[in-house]
């Protein structure tokens, strides 16, 4: 994760609030922080809640200093209870606040999960009546934080219809996408990787900032193969594709529910050779869905089998070997890279 | 954000004590006997009304199902009416409610009409949900409800957070949602027990005793009566005759009032017996004949009715006119929901997402004490569901 080096002067912002506001630069982490803040300050209803967010700043400390500005009332600390922070978010959704959950841990919606895919996912379908929330799933490994703390949900999320899933890479769009996370009607399920918090850095713009959710984003153009990924993935796939000094395209899926299939059909058409990359477990996976699309829809502009990079079907070790056998390295990244070249 | 308190009286219409919530312990006090200075002779007539809608549109929702008419399956209160009309019968229109599947009673109090029911039960375009969920799956977002789900006591925490938005907007609204005595064994229910009693948000819990979760009786179910619990969270328990419309209503309205006025939740428990299966397949086999020959003789419509008659001076005649009135009422919605058309089957794809948030609207408060507030109306009635 050494350099971020953005291909575009302001992911996603093409627009007017690109050119109102000046750039900041933060890291991802404060990026996250930044937007929740913006958000807050804009508008009463957006509510922080969530285990030690209030005086301890969370356990990242993305709402450090939350509850000194905004109040106990808007950064609500609660019992170690997921069911009841994500079932109590709904409640007050449907009030017409806009609850911000933060899950602890990404691990922990699975104690949340039922509030999360029965209750809130289904709420519009059912009975036509919106929920607009957001949980925060800090996720992803490579610190030793073992089977509890390291996991990637987003397979379990993408099978629960009514969800909205984004994956920032950068912390540009972690800002943006947080915005639009917010003010979206609908469960709005945010993947920040924590491998990411400290480690990217990057111009963000200042003041209200919205990346549209849905929408991908070219990282690095290319004609010879495409890596397409998200979160983490894209840092090893732009690094990689750095190194071996090759025409490679790196597509940012930034939205992994709405799926951009334009962008990604668009890729594959393109270079004709297509890598899928994520650090979640491989079966019925984000690749695999991604491949199923290509396959589907661009099979006679293919050159070779779509392939995929991802974690294998294990839980993810503690000890640094163990996790580094499983997680993709970058070395695995410009291995498959080079394989699929050469097909 | 916030809106108009409303104009709570703090005593009976007619200056007599009654049970309160201010003093620790009051509310167990003589509830039953205290209960009468809150109702008008209308209001009485209503409850009496709401139950008998409850019963008739069951009956008719259950000989639909057996006529095939009704896919799936079919699970009514029947013998619980008293509660469901009891309880919501004391909220006002602001406040909020996600209703069970054993409190028909509850729709109908905050507006729904029999015909939308029937049609959701058949999975007609006219049933509240339009198809896209069944039997009692759904609550009328035009009258302040969210419908449940089938995990349960899911509800719990969804009512706790309507509360939590009540608090931190301080607004003077409440939150009322039900559960069985079988919920209270899941995780969730302590969940929302103890989140609520932690931010003292005003929700009141509404727990249906009805002596078994599908086939479990009590006795497999907990060690303690979950009302015990309730002083555990920091909240009070009360525990009242399920089958007393009356009892339930002034256990509920003392709770109502404690809630609105900041005084945090309260658990109510509601003793009854569930007088049909699960569902209705289900021959309820495990059910002790005495025990349930028992409760047959405390059937809570047949009580009231004829307490009014007894207690209340009314009319035999008039008390049988009403239930007449509301059996013809009901078959007329029957016929409104059958004449309701099947969805069409592209519809199936549509709502998953919502492209707007629209706020809930408010319920009808059929209480004289609302009407008396609203100036005569009844509640918010434009926002009535068609």
């Amino acid at each position: 994760m050494s350099t971020l080096e953005q291909t575009e002067a302001r992911p996603g912002g093409s627009g007017r609030e690109a050119e109102q506001h000046p750039d900041a630069d933060l890291t991802y982490l404060e990026a996250i922080s930044d937007a929740l803040r913006t958000e807050m300050r804009l508008d009463e209803t957006v509510i922080c809640i969530g285990e030690d967010i209030g005086a301890f700043g969370g356990a990242f400390k993305v709402t450090d200093g939350f509850i000194e500005e905004f109040g106990a009332a808007r950064v609500i600390d609660t019992p170690l209870a997921e069911n009841a922070i994500i079932g109590a978010a709904v409640g007050m959704a449907t009030e017409g606040l806009k609850p911000v959950c933060e899950m602890q841990f990404a691990d922990f919606i699975a104690c949340g999960f039922d509030q999360l895919v029965n209750v809130a996912a289904k709420l519009h379908y059912r009975q036509g009546v919106a929920a607009p929330m957001v949980v925060r799933l800090p996720s992803g490994g490579g610190f030793s934080g073992g089977p509890f703390h390291s996991q990637n949900p987003e397979a379990w999320l993408l099978q629960a219809p009514g969800l909205k899933v984004v994956a920032p890479a950068t912390a540009a769009d972690a800002k943006g996408l947080l915005t639009s996370a917010i003010r979206d009607p609908n469960p709005v399920c945010f993947l920040e990787h924590k491998g990411l918090y400290r480690n990217v850095r990057g111009a963000v713009p200042e003041g209200e900032y919205a990346v549209p959710i849905g929408k991908a984003r070219v990282a690095r153009g290319g004609s010879e193969l495409s890596v397409i990924a998200y979160g983490s993935s894209v840092h090893l796939a732009l690094d990689a594709a750095e190194e071996l000094g090759e025409d490679i395209e790196v597509i940012d899926l930034r939205s992994l529910c709405p799926l951009d299939v334009e962008a990604i059909l668009a890729s594959a058409r393109k270079t004709g050779k297509v890598l899928v990359a994520h650090e979640a477990t491989r079966s019925c996976g984000v690749g695999a869905e991604v491949s199923a699309l290509i396959t589907e829809h661009a099979f006679e502009h293919l050159d070779a089998p779509v392939r995929r990079l991802t974690a294998p079907d294990v839980p993810i070790p503690f000890s640094p070997p163990l996790e580094q056998a499983v997680l993709p390295q970058p070395d695995d990244m410009k291995e498959a890279i080079r394989e699929l070249l050469a097909y | 954000m916030k809106r108009s308190d409303g104009a709570i009286a703090s005593k009976p219409p007619e200056g007599e004590a009654h049970a309160s919530a201010d003093s620790n312990g009051s509310l167990n006090a003589t509830i039953h006997d205290l209960a009468t200075s809150w109702l008008t002779r209308e209001d009485r007539a209503q409850l009496l009304r709401f139950m008998s809608m409850m019963r008739a549109s069951e009956e008719k929702g259950l000989s639909l199902y057996r006529q095939g008419k009704i896919p799936g399956s079919f699970y009514d209160g029947c013998g619980q009416e008293a509660i469901s009309v009891g309880s919501s019968f004391t909220l006002a229109p602001e406040d909020r409610m996600c209703i069970l599947h054993r409190d028909l009673g509850a729709h109908f109090v905050r507006g729904l009409t029999p015909d939308r029911y029937l049609a959701n039960y058949m999975g007609r375009s006219g049933g509240v949900t339009g198809g896209k969920d069944g039997n009692m799956h759904f609550g009328d977002p035009e009258l302040g409800c969210v419908g449940m789900v089938s995990m349960l006591p899911d509800m719990a925490l969804v009512a706790m957070g309507m509360a939590l938005a009540f608090k931190i907007r301080d607004e003077k609204r409440v939150a009322m949602t039900y559960f069985g005595e079988g919920s209270t064994a899941n995780g969730q229910w302590h969940e929302a027990m103890n989140m609520a009693g932690v931010q003292g948000l005003p929700v009141v819990f509404i727990l249906e005793n009805n002596g078994f979760a599908y086939s479990t009786p009590n006795k497999l179910e907990f060690a303690v009566d979950p009302v015990e619990r309730a002083q555990t969270y920091g909240f009070p328990g009360v525990s009242v005759d399920g089958n007393d419309v009356e009892a339930v209503f002034e256990a509920s309205r003392a709770a109502v009032e404690h809630a609105r006025e900041g005084g945090g939740p309260t658990l109510i428990e509601c003793r009854t017996l569930r007088m049909h299966g699960h569902g209705a397949h289900d021959d309820m086999s495990y059910v002790p004949d005495g025990l349930h020959a028992e409760w047959a003789e405390r059937d809570p419509i047949e009580l009231y009715a004829k307490r009014l008659v007894d207690d209340f001076d009314f009319d035999a005649d008039k008390v049988g006119e009403i239930r007449s009135e509301v059996r013809e009422y009901v078959a007329g919605c029957a016929q409104k929901a059958l004449a309701s058309p099947m969805p069409e089957s592209s519809g199936a794809l549509d709502g998953v997402f919502a492209d707007s948030f629209e706020p809930l609207g408010d319920g009808r408060a059929p209480w004289s004490h609302w009407q008396q507030r609203n100036g005569h109306e009844n509640g918010s009635s434009e926002r009535t569901s068609a």
